[in-house]
């Protein structure tokens, strides 16, 4: 808690399909490092959340700044932009005609323009660190789906993001492959990036969180250390939604 | 002399005559299957466009075209066109036209098809990753989508090459017709000729199709990477 250095920070932002409100004059701050949960009943707006912050979804009213710029102003180079945030999503969507390593080095040869050798020397680092350097030829399709979605996330890092955005990236898993994925995730927060993960993984969420924020209805209805929140929520939303999971494991 | 009978085959210039009356049939079939490509291609990206007007013409296009038999439409474009509006065209051009204008439905179709099937998640992850909408669409969709189209348009070429024996009834000289004119000429000589020649139609055609259809079936075995085993 010695410096914190806001990295970013949303404003009121406002985001509706329609008539229907998704997110109510949301305002958040994550400091550089910080590692934010957001959990929620589904169609709470965690989805959303993260999508309108790379500009995926557009959103009504508010600003978004990342590093102090509104990236949110009209005219902004979304292409700009997301090399600073990575996204991470439940389906991984590798590209299926693309190997593993050219997956990887696409982004950074084509939007980075880096000189190739230096780009699959990163890659190689990287598929080493998450332990898939020998599926480096291998193609999508070959690969299971805790395989894909750690290729999915050095995807990702290669950029060099300053912050990461995860969503919901082990609900598509087989139980066995989720591990794999949680484990990658908790040494990137360990090494100090930026993270904001939507999961429902409670166990997980407890363990990698620096915060914890507790999502319903396009509304931040609890924001708390993940201690606090896990053992004794303050409100009866997040009490009621916590419970959900105590009985489903009682059973 | 009945097992001769397939001498009719090598006598005077038969042999080369079949051979060029099949590539009259190829030679149709590849006008027709190129500009179906080409047009097919502009029809499918149309069909994705979400216009409510052209959406329900391209359907009712796409309708008729699959609903009406070649033969209905070779007669209408070949025999009707001329009764009606004096317009005469040769069988060979009116041909052609019909197999376009079926074929521009089907490719029409594949490329409709090809094109939806890529996920939209696909778009965003590549959006996610920084790339620029065109980028995304060099990279990641368009690479995906011809591979999924390849070997479609390659099946659809050797349905085009079957169906343009139809031609034969709107007095095109291809090879069936070609065939015919052997028999006849030798129907007292060879009386078994009639075996040997479609035996020997038979045979071109599969040569002429057969390739095409393994190179089809390589492709789609080298580029299937849809299924998502997960």
């Amino acid at each position: 808690m010695s410096e914190t250095v806001k990295l970013l920070e949303l404003q009121n932002i406002e985001k509706s399909f329609g008539d229907l409100e998704v997110l109510k004059s949301l305002s958040l701050d994550v400091n550089k490092g910080e590692v934010l949960v957001v959990i929620g009943p589904s169609g709470c707006g965690k989805s959303t959340l993260l999508r309108c912050i790379n500009g995926l979804e557009p959103i009504q009213s508010g600003k978004i700044k990342l590093d102090g710029e509104e990236i949110t102003a009209p005219g902004i180079k979304w292409s700009k932009v997301r090399q600073k945030i990575g996204m991470v999503f439940q389906s991984y969507e590798l590209f299926p005609h693309k190997t593993v390593l050219d997956n990887i080095i696409l982004s950074p040869l084509k939007v980075q323009k880096r000189n190739k050798a230096d780009a699959v020397k990163d890659a190689l680092a990287l598929l080493d660190r998450v332990g898939l350097l020998d599926k480096k030829d291998a193609y999508p399709r070959q690969l299971s789906g805790g395989q894909k979605q750690r290729v999915a996330i050095i995807r990702s890092l290669i950029m060099e993001p300053e912050i990461m955005l995860f969503d919901e990236v082990t609900a598509a898993l087989d139980p066995e492959t989720v591990r794999e994925v949680l484990d990658v995730m908790l040494e990137l927060a360990r090494s100090g990036m930026t993270m904001i993960i939507v999961t429902h993984e409670m166990q997980f969420a407890r363990a990698v969180a620096d915060r914890v924020i507790f999502l319903d209805e396009g509304e931040i209805v609890e924001e708390a250390e993940p201690e606090a929140f896990f053992e004794k929520p303050k409100s009866d939303r997040a009490s009621r939604f916590l419970n959900i999971f105590n009985f489903n494991e009682k059973k | 002399m009945q097992d001769l009978g397939i001498r009719v085959l090598f006598i005077g210039n038969n042999m080369q005559r079949l051979l060029l009356g099949l590539w009259e049939t190829v030679q149709i079939s590849l006008i027709a299957v190129i500009l179906s490509i080409f047009l097919g291609i502009i029809l499918g990206m149309a069909m994705t466009v979400k216009n409510p007007a052209l959406r329900a013409v391209t359907k009712v296009y796409l309708e008729v075209m699959r609903i009406m038999p070649q033969l209905v439409m070779l007669f209408i474009v070949f025999f009707g066109l001329t009764k009606a509006f004096g317009i005469n065209l040769s069988g060979r051009v009116s041909a052609v036209i019909v197999f376009t204008l079926w074929g521009t439905a089907e490719m029409g179709d594949l490329v409709r098809g090809a094109l939806i099937s890529i996920p939209p998640h696909q778009y965003e992850s590549g959006a996610a990753l920084a790339m620029t909408k065109l980028q995304v669409y060099i990279y990641v969709v368009i690479p995906q989508t011809v591979r999924r189209l390849i070997p479609l348009a390659i099946n659809l070429t050797t349905r085009m090459i079957k169906t343009t024996t139809l031609v034969v009834l709107i007095g095109v000289v291809e090879v069936l017709k070609v065939g015919q004119q052997i028999i006849e000429a030798n129907r007292y000589t060879y009386p078994s000729a009639a075996f040997w020649i479609y035996a020997a139609i038979f045979a071109l055609y599969f040569l002429v199709c057969w390739p095409i259809s393994l190179v089809a079936r390589r492709l789609e075995r080298k580029w299937q990477f849809g299924g998502d085993a997960k």
